[in-house]
């Protein structure tokens, strides 16, 4: 029943493109476009986060990747699709400097996320004290394919490619989800995040996993970065690297509960329509306006609905549909 | 003084004490034995108020504490030393020994309070200035006494007082709860040390699994049977 | 070759950014070390309380020490405020709902100031003299910062050792539980260290707006750096933040001397990381 409703929704997603819009296609294919990456984003994000490894510094991912692939093209021609190679690589790297001292010597909770932002942040200044050759603060734009659609480049004129591009990475990063979801490697990580010395004394391989998770989020953030670059063809080290950004995405997860399969996908479509909301409402005239609503939202969603919008949601339907059950 | 009556309580989904009753009379001083897991800890936590009961009632001197946070039942004059000692390690003697004595009303008699705690334990006064994790096992567990005397109680919790220390060192412990039940204190110790905790008391309950399985008199439990239901729980 | 003497110009403006930088790392320290959350949005107070002492001193006009009790006291009650508002009521929340708490706050201010106050830069207009000494040319406000920082860590030293709150705080952050035992009220010990965090980054903001001008994200600009003085003297310990900021605060200032202000911070970041594969408990490691 539940896969045939997701066929349905599949078929019209990917019919969206087609549907007669007239003037306002290209604005829909946009925020559309945006939902799909940055929900495969906070996926991904999602992955270290429901195990309790609380990044807030992904960012340092995003800006890795996108900037790698960027580079590599404007300066020396290198298609995007081989940049990424290196760009994934490095991250990888990157993710591992963050994830073994601190899965080795125990460095959770608190001290994880802060080193996490401090390592957002030492991107993020390391990108703009390059500013030679990343163009600083100011950001980079990617240098044009010449022509209105390359391939080798990842460059389209027409938003409808990016769009099945994106709609494509997005159902990528829910089909590794739910195989993460059925594998050992979830019962294992879910008791590292309960209890690690208890995990390790059965044999669990803390540090193994705890690596590998990290790599993996961190691997599809930076794709989903690339993916973005290549998208907006601007790449600018705040926008992908800054602490806002990584706030961001945790709060898009949270909003839309970070244990779900859709969650993250919810939140995300959730901020980003009230992002453009507000955009549409208040214009230039309340600069701050959105994100200081997000700012309070998040607050008191942590305050009085910690499982986020889909997570409250199902648990609320959950209890409706089972009968009160007798207490031992 | 203290009745304690059908107490359910636990962590979680785990219940660890059930229907417990037990009553401490002024002046007494009363142990609860029992093997390891009986229960003996969260029976102490719950008069304490670390834990709140989920059914059963706690009075202290007619007043009802059961659910109360701790603040607020130390403030009525119940001390509770816990497992462990938990003194604060960082902190020297003399200000763990202050801290013992936050109560406004253990404060005012701070100095009579101070004399009174450095007589029964000399070993505070000379390492008064000692952080308080250096000590050894035996001081520590004076210092966490003392600290429980400070605050000028009427009833005294000693939770498992005898844990981890050498068999010389628990001698001389007991001796000193000795005296602080001498000097008026009422006193109710959990401990695992069977044979010795019976020499100061003048009741004892047998908590086995969560329940009160035996209680009685000192000196008439004072024979195999109990003893080694104590430790091995048949 | 940089002529030594600009060296030891930049090791003593080190060293008078480093009397700042601890009042933050210490005043985060204090929180984390009895309540176990860490204030993300901290520094973004502190922007808030520069904004004030700006307003005071610079709009309306009123003395530079007045502006600087305006901080203060504006600190000191959103200490207060954030703690009763937002921390109270998760204090039992997973870390991950605590951080987003105070994340959502930083969102907040940082967007609220930019919405009431625009991202235009305030400065507060103070002239006060650059002094030669030796050869060296120091800013007198860098001076008088550094010296005020000093009598406050000094104050809170004092506090935390001398008085009865002061010992509760140090013992709560030892021992939560055991606290409640010799009948302090835990909430009360948790308000009064909110308020004392909350005066520390009032302090912290009246001592940087006559250095520094204000704008919205400067919490983006001094928080990550207080953080990671935080975690590099390891979370909790105050000695380690006190000491972690002299050195982050020396490597930045020398670093940016000899190549560029980024690079001071990056090189100080890359040691920030190297000492995470050393030491990830911090550099003084004596806190669980």
């Amino acid at each position: 029943m539940a896969r045939l409703a997701a066929l349905v929704v599949l078929a019209l997603l990917a019919l969206v493109p087609l549907v007669p819009m007239g003037g306002m296609r290209q604005y829909v294919l946009h925020v559309v476009i945006q939902v799909f990456i940055w929900s495969f984003i906070g996926g991904a994000w999602a992955l270290m986060g429901r195990f309790g490894l609380v990044s807030l510094g992904h960012g340092a991912f995003l800006g890795l990747g996108a900037y790698t692939t960027t580079l590599l093209w404007n300066f020396y021609g290198v298609s995007p699709w081989l940049g990424a190679v290196p760009a994934l690589l490095a991250t990888a790297v990157l993710a591992f400097l963050v994830a073994y001292p601190c899965s080795r010597f125990r460095v959770v909770g608190h001290y994880f996320a802060l080193v996490t932002l401090a390592f957002g942040e030492v991107i993020r200044l390391l990108l703009i004290a390059e500013r030679d050759w990343t163009g600083g603060s100011l950001g980079l734009t990617l240098k044009t394919a010449g022509s209105d659609a390359s391939l080798m480049a990842i460059q389209f004129a027409d938003k409808r490619v990016f769009y099945y591009a994106a709609l494509g990475v997005w159902l990528f990063g829910l089909w590794v989800w739910a195989r993460l979801d059925r594998s050992m490697a979830r019962a294992a990580m879910e008791a590292i995040g309960e209890d690690e010395t208890a995990a390790a004394s059965v044999g669990i391989h803390v540090t193994r996993f705890k690596l590998a998770i990290t790599t993996l989020s961190a691997v599809l953030t930076a794709a989903g970065g690339i993916l973005y670059a290549q998208y907006i063809t601007y790449v600018n080290p705040e926008t992908l690297a800054g602490i806002g950004v990584s706030l961001r995405i945790v709060f898009a997860v949270v909003l839309g509960g970070m244990y779900s399969l859709l969650g993250p996908t919810v939140g995300t479509a959730l901020t980003i329509a009230l992002s453009e909301y507000l955009r549409v409402v208040f214009g230039l005239k309340f600069i701050g306006m959105a994100e200081t609503i997000y700012g309070l939202l998040l607050v008191l969603f942590i305050i009085f609905l910690p499982s986020g919008i889909y997570g409250s949601l199902r648990a609320a339907l959950r209890h409706a549909r089972l009968p009160a059950r007798a207490t031992a | 003084m203290l009745d304690v009556t059908g107490i359910t309580a636990g962590y979680g989904q785990f219940t660890a004490l059930w229907d417990v009753t037990l009553r401490v009379t002024a002046g007494e001083a009363v142990a609860v034995v029992g093997p390891n897991g009986a229960g003996k800890t969260t029976l102490m936590r719950v008069i304490s108020g670390l834990i709140a009961p989920r059914t059963g009632t706690l009075v202290f001197q007619g007043n009802a504490l059961g659910g109360r946070p701790p603040h607020e039942i130390v403030a009525h004059g119940i001390a509770h030393v816990p497992e462990g000692r938990r003194i604060f390690p960082l902190l020297t003697v003399a200000e763990n020994l202050k801290m013992g004595a936050f109560l406004p009303s253990a404060r005012s008699d701070f100095t009579a309070s101070l004399d009174r705690v450095h007589r029964l334990f000399p070993v505070l006064a000379e390492r008064h200035r000692q952080r308080a994790g250096s000590l050894s096992g035996g001081e520590q567990q004076m210092l966490a006494l003392g600290r429980a005397l400070m605050s000028r109680p009427k009833l005294i919790l000693l939770d498992e007082p005898s844990l981890g220390l050498a068999p010389v060192m628990v001698l001389r412990l007991f001796d000193l709860i000795r005296q602080v039940r001498e000097e008026g204190y009422t006193i109710l110790v959990v401990e695992q040390n069977v044979r010795q905790v019976l020499k100061i008391v003048d009741r004892a309950y047998l908590l086995e699994v969560g329940r009160i399985k035996m209680e009685g008199r000192a000196e008439a439990l004072g024979e195999q049977d109990f003893v080694r239901k104590a430790y091995v729980g048949l | 070759m940089i002529d030594p003497i600009f060296l030891v110009e930049a090791a003593v403006n080190g060293i008078l950014l480093g009397g700042v930088l601890a009042l933050l790392a210490l005043g985060l320290n204090l929180i984390f070390g009895v309540l176990d959350i860490v204030w993300i949005a901290y520094v973004d107070l502190v922007m808030l309380c520069m904004y004030a002492a700006y307003f005071v001193v610079q709009v309306y006009g009123w003395p530079v020490w007045v502006g600087g009790v305006a901080a203060v006291v504006l600190g000191l009650f959103l200490g207060v405020a954030v703690h009763v508002l937002i921390i109270s009521p998760i204090l039992s929340s997973p870390p991950i709902n605590q951080l987003l708490a105070t994340g959502g706050l930083l969102f907040f201010l940082q967007s609220f100031a930019t919405f009431l106050w625009t991202t235009d830069h305030r400065t507060v207009r103070l002239s006060l003299p650059v002094i030669e000494i030796g050869g060296m040319f120091l800013s007198f406000a860098r001076l008088i910062a550094f010296a005020i920082s000093i009598l406050a860590m000094l104050g809170l030293y004092l506090l935390l050792k001398h008085t009865y709150i002061g010992t509760a705080i140090r013992a709560v952050a030892q021992d939560r539980d055991a606290m409640a035992l010799m009948g302090a009220n835990p909430r009360r010990v948790y308000l009064v260290t909110s308020a004392v965090g909350g005066a520390m980054a009032g302090v912290a903001g009246a001592l940087l707006i006559i250095q520094y001008s204000v704008h919205p994200y400067f919490g983006a600009a001094f928080g990550p750096l207080t953080f990671m003085i935080c975690v590099l003297g390891g979370l909790g310990n105050m000695v380690g933040a006190f000491v972690a900021s002299f050195v982050m605060s020396e490597i930045i200032s020398i670093g940016g001397v000899t190549w560029s202000t980024e690079m001071g911070y990056v090189v100080a970041f890359a040691l920030f990381i190297v000492m995470m594969f050393i030491r990830p408990g911090g550099i003084l490691v004596r806190r669980d």
